[in-house]
């Protein structure tokens, strides 16, 4: 059986590389690979369609927030319904915040599958909803506080100019926001992709799931659980060099 | 009475605070079309909260604001329509920091009034040439100086084809000697007949191009006429106090 101290003298003595080698067909053989396939593609479908839920809910709540922040006051002055149900959304949207943040993600995920969605029979899309409601929060303040950052000022020259609140949003406001809370979005998803890790207490096939299952299989820890992390690091690393990329592009057309 | 009154302001008053500051405590002016109103007074009177209330950027707490015949402030009026003819210049210039010069002139035109790109490339093209900055159509923002800027934020406005242009101390965030360049601007423009209404400190611009100075303190207008009458002929001791304080 393999042992971890084993590691350093093999890569000391390449002779033994082959030993390792052989460990890894071991771990990953009899089939054993498709379960960590397998795993490594519902982590991205989870962390995929979290992300876009995610995103989605924080713009809308979002929305709301800071609409009802800036807006308030002429909305009051002018009177009519449209004010009391901003209000009555935004508070709405306040709860939401204060309870997805004050709690933890595991039993979210687990009041989702073992109460919310009782019938479930796959845990994958309920895995999503409750991540993408959980991320959805935490998405929503940041381009809030993006929002925020931006100088009152484009508001106001893009109102003066005749755009109407939501265009100047759209047009304005929102482009240099998302350029704004770019690290800070990146950061959010990065720990995302790692929080779906414990999918697996409701039962999601997800990969540290998978490397935990090769592992219990094989009695060998060490390979499935170093594989599962590489993979982890693998994904968080491309993501990080493509916001890079991609916030270098953004400054660079502003040179 | 009214007939050639471009903007008739009734007992205007904006409070803050529930009623502890009077930024505004009841003004009463009308802006006739191709007019020049400079408004002066020390900081803090109120010029901007009035300037700012005329496209409602400010919303009023009380009184009215007739702009070419209909009454904006009341619940009904489509503000948005209303402040695309009325161009606004900001102290700090507020370009669109990640738009080229070309892109912050055309965005309205094009997404308000569905003008389409050419269309609005050549009227900005032609603005720029102007105001000598055709060059700089593909530049961004920050490339540009403080005067360069605000002569993009001034023919940004111009885009829209407003009936007023306001401007709230246009050259107070700039560098003395780029002053000069964006009141030659505003110069040209109030010589093309444009009605202006310009919230400054510069005296000699006031003297120069003014129809009609209003001096404003503590919410109030408290003394209104001719440059020569302001300038030469006081009559309240706060403008006396004030001119002798901006003209040493
Ligand atoms: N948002 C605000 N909240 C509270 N007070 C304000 C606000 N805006 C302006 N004021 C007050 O209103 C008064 C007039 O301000 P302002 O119109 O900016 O003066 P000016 O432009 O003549 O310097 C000042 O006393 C200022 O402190
Ligand atoms: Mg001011």
């Amino acid at each position: 059986m393999f042992r971890p101290c084993f590691v350093f003298k093999i890569f000391r003595k390449g002779e033994r590389m082959k030993e390792l080698w052989n460990e890894i067909l071991f771990v990953f053989g009899d089939g054993r690979h498709e379960l960590m396939i397998n795993g490594f593609l519902n982590t991205l479908k989870i962390t995929a369609g979290a992300l876009v839920l995610g995103i989605v809910i924080g713009i809308l709540v979002a929305a709301v927030r800071s609409s009802f922040d800036k807006n308030r006051e002429s909305m009051k002055k002018r009177g009519g319904i449209g004010y009391w149900v901003l209000s009555i959304i935004n508070a709405v949207c306040k709860v939401y915040l204060t309870v997805i943040r004050g709690t933890p993600v595991v039993v979210q995920l687990m009041i989702m599958y073992f109460v919310v969605f009782v019938s479930a029979k796959d845990g994958v899309p309920v895995a999503i909803v409750a991540f993408g409601i959980n991320s959805g929060a935490y998405v929503a303040e940041i381009f809030r506080a993006g929002i925020m950052s931006i100088d009152n000022g484009q508001f106001e020259a893009g109102r003066s100019l005749g755009f109407n609140y939501v265009q100047t949003m759209r047009y304005i406001i929102i482009p240099q926001m998302f350029k704004a809370v770019l690290p800070t979005l990146c950061n959010e998803f990065i720990a995302l992709i790692k929080e779906t890790s414990v999918a697996g207490y409701v039962g999601v096939m997800d990969l540290t799931k998978s490397g935990n299952v090769v592992a219990g299989r094989t009695f060998e820890y060490f390979i499935p659980l170093f594989t599962v992390a590489i993979i982890y690091l693998v994904i968080v690393m491309a993501l990080t060099s493509l916001v890079g990329r991609l916030e270098r592009r953004l400054r660079k057309s502003e040179r | 009475m009214n007939d050639n009154a471009l903007i008739t302001v009734t007992d205007l008053k904006k409070h803050y605070n529930g009623g502890t500051v009077k930024a505004l405590d009841g003004i009463n002016c009308r802006i006739k079309k191709g007019e020049k109103v400079v408004i002066i007074g020390p900081s803090g009177s109120g010029k901007s909260t009035l300037l700012r209330s005329l496209n409602l950027l400010e919303i009023p707490t009380s009184g009215s604001i007739v702009f070419d015949g209909e009454e904006i402030t009341s619940k009904k009026a489509n503000i948005n329509k209303h402040r695309q003819k009325m161009g606004m210049v900001f102290q700090h210039f507020n370009l669109f920091p990640n738009m080229n010069i070309i892109r912050n002139m055309t965005l309205a035109p094009t997404k308000i009034l569905g003008k389409n790109k050419d269309e609005a490339d050549a009227k900005a093209i032609e603005l720029l040439t102007r105001v000598g900055l055709a060059d700089r159509a593909e530049a961004y923002p920050q490339q540009l100086s403080g005067g360069q800027k605000q002569r993009i934020a001034i023919v940004r406005a111009l885009c829209m084809e407003p009936d007023v242009m306001l401007f709230d101390e246009p050259t107070s965030a700039l560098d003395p000697e780029m002053v000069g360049e964006v009141l030659d601007v505003m110069k040209s423009l109030a010589m093309q007949g444009m009605t202006m209404v310009v919230v400054t400190h510069e005296m000699g611009f006031a003297k120069e191009v003014a129809d009609r100075v209003i001096f404003m303190d503590e919410g109030v207008i408290v003394e209104e006429g001719t440059p020569y009458e302001i300038f030469n002929n006081p009559q309240s001791d706060r403008l006396k106090s004030f001119l002798s304080k901006v003209l040493v």
